[in-house]
């Protein structure tokens, strides 16, 4: 089951970096000063709505809301075709064969989250079972949760080993890692992780499942992405990041972007290696776009709910 | 005065010539990331047009603009565009002696009969008017300095106004400075500031000065004069006693006769070391206090435990900020041998991402040199660290036509004889040597004829107490650079100078404790 073997040889994972958080988060801060105005603005606001996943993940989900929020990943502005469409939409199991169906035809891949998400807590054969079957109902991509339990309490080789053996139960689909970087307490218990995740081949880490506070962060994000930028150097391997809960406003989503133009360059600047794991950020970012066409702000109500 | 630039093309093709070989020699470093413009800011530029600069500014003596009895002007220019900004009042002895003068009328006559708590209330009127036009004092600062808008707004401005603020509350307050002892005020303190933070140095010589019952004579450097005297137009709205503060303008001469002034009780010097020393020889042997604040050659010692990723920051923001012409810059890099390849890696990178060019554009992080003669000083000596075989890395921007401007660069290979390695280069121009103990760093680092500041990255407390006890510099800072706060005494050991200013320490360069 684990890509190790069955007899499990003591882990010896290279050190990671220390992080010291007051650098980290003056520096995150210090890039949420650039002024980014009119073409600028306007490129940036689409990339963001291209590097979306449109996400779901609501006990009170239904076919109907999941085809509902398809459409709209589809087509997020209805008097406007060349806006998007998103890159995703993120959904639970159940839904990935409704998701599918609804966006036959289109380029908008369907992700499932997985492995007993959003806690992680249950055996790992019933997690990977979890993930098979999401595959088999034709998940793209799986997001998956790593053990936070495990990674506080020290058992690093545990995490690696669920997270290699979810990688091999995905198959073809593309894995991404939430740390829930919210639980783990410290910026160097997140690189760890971060480093963990990649050396056990995730082909993206995202910060959070949304259903923990805080989410994603401005500095969580830059430490996440400078751990991407190490492994780059080291192996060549281009990873993705996803900054998942909290981002809710186009601002914000604008000083992730630069965030990523100055950490990874152009690259990254790309759905295929970053993602904005969100809902609630489409329509303000559709809000600022039409304020940019036509001078003046919008009701909210001129833009669907999903 | 001025000579004429090289053409952008000029300077990219010399530059791209160099770098290609570079490049060779870094094929390790691939795969490479591309900082490119896929993504690219737009032009953000501040605003200049909610507020005039003076066509000519006068001498500030005795509370009035007065003319220069030398009837001579000069012209202070842009260093990004070489636009003349305005005209500038050229001080003689003789116009010296009428500041001076009306100094220690203003101090016989005002302010050393005002009661402490009224220095305070004048103090934090000028703190508060400060705060409202710190827009416009910020671009003015950009403009006449060179230096991006960014720093003048974020950081020169809310320091110049935490200094006012912080000594306004000193002033009634001094004995509990000195445990108990009663203190008194020197009397005429004349002081001499550099080019590289104009209001900010203003601020850190005038604050504490009035606050403990001092007036000024104050000189700007001659090709930064125009936020010192927009400060002069602030303080005269702000009522003070006239006399308490005064203006005069010049070069080195004006600051020369303001020096030797007979009636002077107090020196303070910002500036280089060569001028420090002239002016040390000058008050040897007469009653006038000094206290200077010089050169340095800041060593920033990075270990292999250091938090790698913000120790770059580190790096970048020590030599980096205003263009490197800050006396504690970070421009001696020592970097334990066994991370220095990755870590000079990941400094390259950061240095790609580095914007140079138009001060007021508000995404600007480098900005244009001071002057003519600054930027000859760097090139002189970055041709002097090519000849030695250190091996340069320079950033490939488009730099602007007109103005000066000079491309980010480091050097490695440097050995510790090199000139790169002793001289302040004051310029965006790091030098990086190599180290494999805490000893040798220590070593390393305190050899250097200078001693104002140093840097150290580690992940562990104790070493950074161990560093810090054995460093000769009068600020160490660790795992951070470059940070200041009007509580926080600076000041220098060996020709960096002597004296402190900020602080409880600050206060007992213009107090004589009874």
């Amino acid at each position: 089951m684990s890509s190790r073997g069955a007899d499990r040889a003591p882990l010896i994972l290279p050190p990671s970096p220390t992080v010291d958080a007051v650098a980290l988060e003056e520096r995150a801060a210090a890039l949420a000063k650039r002024s980014i105005k009119k073409a600028t603005k306007i490129a940036g606001l689409r990339l963001a709505i291209r590097m979306m996943d449109l996400t779901t993940l609501e006990g009170k989900d239904t076919p109907g809301k999941v085809r509902a929020l398809c459409s709209k990943a589809m087509r997020p502005l209805d008097s406007d075709p060349t806006i998007g469409p998103c890159a995703a939409i993120c959904v639970y199991p159940n839904f990935v064969s409704v998701a599918k169906a609804a966006l036959a035809g289109s380029q908008v891949l369907v992700a499932s989250v997985a492995t007993a998400f959003p806690s992680g807590q249950s055996p790992l054969s019933i997690k990977l079972d979890d993930v098979r079957r999401a595959v088999e109902f034709g998940a793209d991509e799986i997001d998956m949760v790593i053990d936070r339990g495990a990674m506080l309490a020290g058992e690093t080789a545990k995490v690696f080993d669920e997270i290699a053996a979810t990688k091999e139960a995905c198959g073809q689909a593309h894995l991404k890692v939430i740390l829930e970087t919210g639980e783990l307490g410290s910026y160097d218990v997140i690189r760890r992780a971060s480093d963990l995740a990649m050396l056990a081949g995730a082909d993206f880490i995202k910060t959070s499942t949304g259903k923990i506070q805080p989410a994603a962060t401005p500095p969580v994000t830059l430490l996440m992405l400078e751990a991407i930028r190490d492994y780059y150097y080291a192996t060549g391997r281009k990873i993705g990041m996803k900054p998942a809960g909290g981002v809710r406003t186009a601002k914000q989503a604008l000083h992730y972007l630069v965030i990523v133009k100055e950490t990874l360059g152009d690259d990254w600047l790309a759905p295929s290696l970053f993602r904005f794991g969100a809902s609630a950020l489409l329509n303000d970012v559709l809000m600022q776009l039409e304020k940019e066409r036509t001078g003046a702000y919008q009701a909210s109500d001129d833009f669907s709910k999903d | 005065m001025l000579t004429k630039p090289q053409t952008t093309s000029q300077r990219i093709d010399g530059r791209m010539g160099k770098l290609s070989k570079i490049e060779k020699k870094r094929e390790h470093e691939k795969p490479a990331i591309v900082f490119g413009n896929q993504w690219d800011y737009a032009p953000a530029p501040e605003a200049t047009d909610f507020f005039k600069i003076g066509k000519r500014y006068e001498l500030f003596i005795g509370g009035k603009w007065q003319k220069p009895r030398s009837k001579s002007y000069f012209t202070t220019i842009s260093p990004s565009s070489e636009a003349v900004l305005a005209e500038i009042a050229e001080a003689d002895d003789s116009d010296v002696d009428a500041a001076v003068m009306a100094a220690r009328h203003a101090y016989d006559r005002y302010w050393s009969r005002l009661l402490p708590s009224d220095r305070s209330k004048y103090l934090f009127r000028i703190a508060r008017a400060l705060q409202e036009k710190a827009r416009q004092f910020a671009v003015v600062e950009s403009m006449d300095g060179g230096k991006p808008i960014k720093e003048s707004r974020d950081v020169d401005l809310p320091l110049a106004i935490a200094h006012f603020f912080y000594h306004a509350g000193w002033a009634d307050k001094l004995d509990l400075a000195f445990q108990g002892r009663a203190v008194r005020p020197l009397g005429v303190a004349a002081q001499i500031i550099p080019w590289n933070f104009p209001l900010l140095m203003a601020a850190w010589k005038i604050a504490p000065a009035l606050a403990c019952g001092n007036t000024v004579v104050l000189k700007p450097a001659e090709t930064t004069p125009l936020t010192a005297l927009m400060l002069a137009e602030l303080i005269e709205e702000c009522d003070l006693p006239p006399g308490v503060v005064n203006i005069v303008t010049g070069a080195g001469k004006t600051g020369a006769a303001l020096v030797n002034h007979p009636d002077v009780n107090k020196v303070a010097f910002t500036g280089s070391t060569e001028v420090g020393k002239r002016i040390q020889r000058a008050v040897a042997g007469t009653s006038k206090r000094l206290t200077l604040e010089l050169g340095g050659k800041a060593a920033n010692i990075v270990f292999a435990d250091a938090p790698l990723d913000q120790a770059v920051e580190g790096i970048i923001g020590g030599i980096f900020f205003n263009q490197g012409h800050v006396c504690c810059a970070g421009s001696r890099l020592l970097v334990e041998e066994s991370i220095a390849p990755l870590l000079l890696r990941k400094l390259r990178d950061r240095m790609a991402t580095l914007r140079v060019g138009d001060p007021l554009d508000k995404n600007t992080d480098v900005g244009a040199i001071n002057s003519q003669m600054q930027l000859d000083k760097i090139r002189e000596l970055v041709a002097a660290g090519e000849r030695e075989g250190a091996e340069r890395f320079s950033v490939s921007c488009p730099l602007p036509k007109k103005g000066f401007w000079f491309p980010p660069t480091v050097f490695t290979n440097v050995s510790l004889s090199s000139r790169i390695a002793r001289e302040e280069i004051f310029g965006p121009v790091l030098s990086t040597l190599t180290f494999r103990t805490p000893d040798e760093a220590i070593e390393k680092a305190n050899n250097s004829v200078y001693g104002l500041s140093a840097g150290v990255w580690t992940d562990k407390g104790s070493k950074i107490f161990h560093m810090a006890s054995k460093l000769r510099a009068g600020v160490v800072w660790a795992n951070t650079f470059n940070k200041f706060d009007p509580t926080s005494p600076f000041g220098g050991y060996k020709e960096s100078g002597f004296g402190r200013e900020g602080g409880r320490q600050g206060l007992s360069a213009y107090v004589e404790v009874v």
